[in-house]
């Protein structure tokens, strides 16, 4: 250590003897000159601040006494309750949500050889600001389900279970003998028996949609016990005559046609082929109904709307999630490096699983390292800012609103400064909790 | 982390002995899969953000970004050479340095010296007073705005990049200090006693024993700081708007026009991100060290 300089040690017996009467006063004057720069700034841009907000907010733009007239503004105001409403749901849910899954995630973490690359890829998010979470979330909540990477994911699923159908926006004329039924599919009036025929024709039905190889529909021919139905489209340039099949207006080929007894159980299905029929047989006397099934008209998955309204909230939360779960996983699995092997290995030797490890012994051994980060998020979701104002689009900032957010607004984007001071001291008083735990902590160890 | 990585691979020397190592990795493949299917879910919103950076909002309202994987004609450098040329991102770039390389450095300079008087100058009511800055670690910043404002204003440096420096070192301050103090009340004080009885002044030791034997300290704080300042969007809203916006500020400006500006914003954010990514790639080390120290001290 070659730190003592030359010239500490030019002057030793001035100092020695200059030393010991002044331990006391002039130290004094020392510590407060070192701590003097922060203790101004501190003082005039934290401490007065603090106390006059708390002023401000009894107080109206010009400074003049309104007693509690700001507080109960915020009871008034719908959209500051649905602030307050929403940092209380983040407050419940994100810090225990991000805390369990990151303590899951850490022990997992350490039983593969590659711990450090796992938590860094997590943890990366953290270096990121909410400004650029928020633009990458945008991103990726896109509603439209072509171009949004999660509606795309989600939209696949869905699309594998039922897709969309062949006849989307497809309809019939008013005056069609056909009628929709409840649960969304397309029934011929009369009831039809084997040897007899049925019909339906529909309209709106756009030429992309229908498939290259269809041909023109033709009137359905019964004999013997089938039941033939045509499926066509009820139109042609010009317009034609409703409710006939005529030479230019074509059979829709892949609509899903059913065939329903007299309490409505669907007794078969048949997809129609070019020409727009099918041909049901041997299904029993009837009386039955043709009927083209819902599945047709399903529009297939349209995209969920993430930043819409009733969904915005649970979305940041879950961007909240990507940003702070690095976090918890290398938080806790600092800690769980530092936790004594042998008492670990006592448990699996004592004939505990893993499960009965982590739960009984993991577990409670890091609650201090897991409190921490709960708290820590705590404090991060309470006073959460930019993920919110940027993620959240116009139209659904009023039902994202976070009290971190709102005091924004109305004191700056509003110029309202009154009761944006009662809703920082909302804030504040919030965080109190956090402020006593944390000098507690402080105290008992210091 | 490095412990970590140490115990993980005593577990396995220990489990290898028992022949169990083949049937203990296919038994692990849900993990395995589980791990990296997780890390690769992470970076997707990253790896689109970037691949989006290179489309022109054409591509951008017509298909996702990951058709430009199978399909890389679309990707184009078009964003980036308009971004060039495009003044008003640069003066925020360039404000944003502005404001961020000061404030840390301030912050790290004022919070070194107090955090030194409070780890190894006696004086009456020093455990109270660190006692009020722990108390102020929590203190929201929102707290502060309205009054900070109007002092500004009758300092005549609101709107400026100075105010937006100014603030930020006094919200950086009690963390910094917490941090600081935490890591120099680990220094002997046997080292400082033998050189308060060597002569040397309180600035000296200061300067040549606290400054050097704290930089691991200081480091970590330095690149928090740093990040943490380049990050903001709430202080340079209120206090360096218009011609003293910073890059979070000039992007935010631009997502009213979400779709029809996505080729200044996904280059523009990129820029914004990759900064304090190569900080933290870079600095890695001290980061996760600033992180537990700052979360668990």
């Amino acid at each position: 250590m070659s730190v003592t300089s030359a010239d500490v040690r030019a002057r030793p017996e001035r100092a020695r003897t200059r030393r010991k009467p002044s331990a006391g006063g002039s130290k004094k004057w020392v510590a407060w000159a070192f701590l003097a720069p922060a203790a101004v700034i501190i003082g005039a841009l934290i401490i007065y601040p603090t106390i006059d907000t708390i002023a401000q907010s009894f107080q109206n733009e010009s400074r003049q006494f309104v007693g509690v007239d700001n507080y109960k503004a915020i009871t008034e105001s719908p959209r500051i309750l649905t602030a307050i409403r929403n940092t209380f749901i983040w407050v419940v849910v994100a810090p225990a949500l991000i805390t369990g899954f990151g303590l899951i995630v850490a022990v997992l973490t350490e039983r593969v050889s590659y711990t450090t690359a796992i938590r860094v890829v997590l943890f990366m998010p953290i270096a990121i600001s909410g400004l650029a979470a928020g633009v990458l979330w945008r991103l990726t909540y896109e509603p439209d389900p072509e171009r949004g990477a999660l509606n795309v994911v989600i939209g696949s699923v869905v699309n594998l279970v039922g897709g969309p159908g062949a006849y989307p926006d497809a309809t019939v004329l008013p005056e069609a003998p056909v009628q929709e039924t409840s649960d969304g599919a397309l029934a011929a009036r009369s009831t039809v028996r084997p040897g007899e025929s049925a019909e339906i024709g529909l309209v709106n039905v756009l030429d992309e949609e229908i498939p290259a190889g269809a041909t023109q529909a033709s009137e359905p021919q019964a004999s013997g016990d089938s039941i033939p139905v045509v499926v066509w489209r009820d139109f042609k340039p010009g317009g034609g005559e409703p409710g006939v099949i005529e030479e230019g207006e074509l059979g829709l080929p892949g609509a899903v046609v059913e065939l329903t007894d007299a309490s409505g159980e669907v007794v078969a299905t048949q997809t129609t082929g070019p020409d727009g029929s099918v041909s049901f047989s041997g299904v029993g006397d009837g009386p039955f109904k043709a009927q083209i099934a819902a599945s047709t008209f399903s529009p297939g998955f349209e995209g969920i709307e993430w930043l819409g309204s009733s969904l915005v909230t649970p979305a940041l939360i879950l961007a909240f999630f990507w940003m702070s779960v690095g976090f918890a996983v290398v938080i806790i699995g600092g800690g769980l490096s530092a936790l004594p092997r042998d008492v670990l290995e006592a448990a699996r030797v004592d004939g505990a699983n893993e499960w009965q490890t982590f739960r009984l012994v993991t577990v409670p051994l890091m609650r201090p390292v897991i409190g921490v980060v709960f708290v820590t998020l705590t404090i991060n979701v309470l006073k959460i800012f930019d993920l919110v104002y940027v993620l959240a689009p116009g139209a659904s900032q009023d039902e994202a609103n976070v009290i971190g957010v709102e005091m924004f607004r109305t004191a700056f984007s509003e110029r309202n400064f009154g009761v944006g001071a009662a809703v920082a001291v909302l804030l504040f008083i919030l965080v109190i909790p956090i402020m006593a735990l944390n000098l507690r902590n402080f105290r008992r160890e210091s | 982390m490095a412990i970590a990585a140490r115990t993980t691979a005593e577990n396995r020397a220990e489990r290898s002995p028992r022949g169990k190592r083949l049937s203990d990795t296919v038994a692990r493949g849900p993990l395995h899969v589980f791990l990296i299917g997780l890390a690769l879910l992470w970076l997707t919103p990253v790896v689109g953000l970037f691949v989006s950076s290179f489309r022109t909002v054409a591509a951008y309202s017509e298909s996702g970004w990951w058709t430009a994987l199978t399909n890389p004609r679309q990707l184009t450098l078009q964003p980036y050479l308009e971004l060039v040329q495009n003044e008003s991102l640069w003066t925020a770039v360039l404000n944003t340095v502005k404001i961020s390389v000061p404030a840390s450095l301030l912050v790290v300079m004022i919070a070194a010296l107090a955090a030194y008087a409070f780890a190894h100058i006696e004086f009456k009511g020093r455990d109270w007073i660190f006692i009020l800055v722990v108390a102020l670690l929590v203190v929201p910043l929102q707290m502060a705005l309205i009054p900070v404002a109007r002092l500004f204003g009758l300092a005549g440096i609101f709107g400026t990049v100075t105010a937006a420096i100014v603030f930020h070192v006094a919200f950086g301050l009690p963390f910094a200090i917490f941090l600081l103090r935490n890591f120099f009340i680990g220094i002997p004080g046997d080292i400082l006693e033998a050189a308060r009885i060597d002569g040397a002044s309180e600035l000296q030791i200061f300067r040549r024993l606290m400054l050097p034997l704290g930089m691991p300290a200081i480091a970590s704080l330095l690149i928090f700081q740093f990040i943490w300042t380049w990050n903001d969007l709430l202080v340079a809203l209120v206090f360096a708007p218009g011609s003293s916006a910073p890059l979070n500020v000039y992007i935010r400006s631009q997502m009213r026009q979400y779709g029809t500006s996505i080729d200044i914003i996904a280059p523009g954010t990129f820029i914004s991100m990759s900064v304090p990514l190569l900080v933290f790639f870079a600095f890695q080390r001290y980061f996760v060290q600033g992180i537990l120290a700052g979360a668990v001290k």
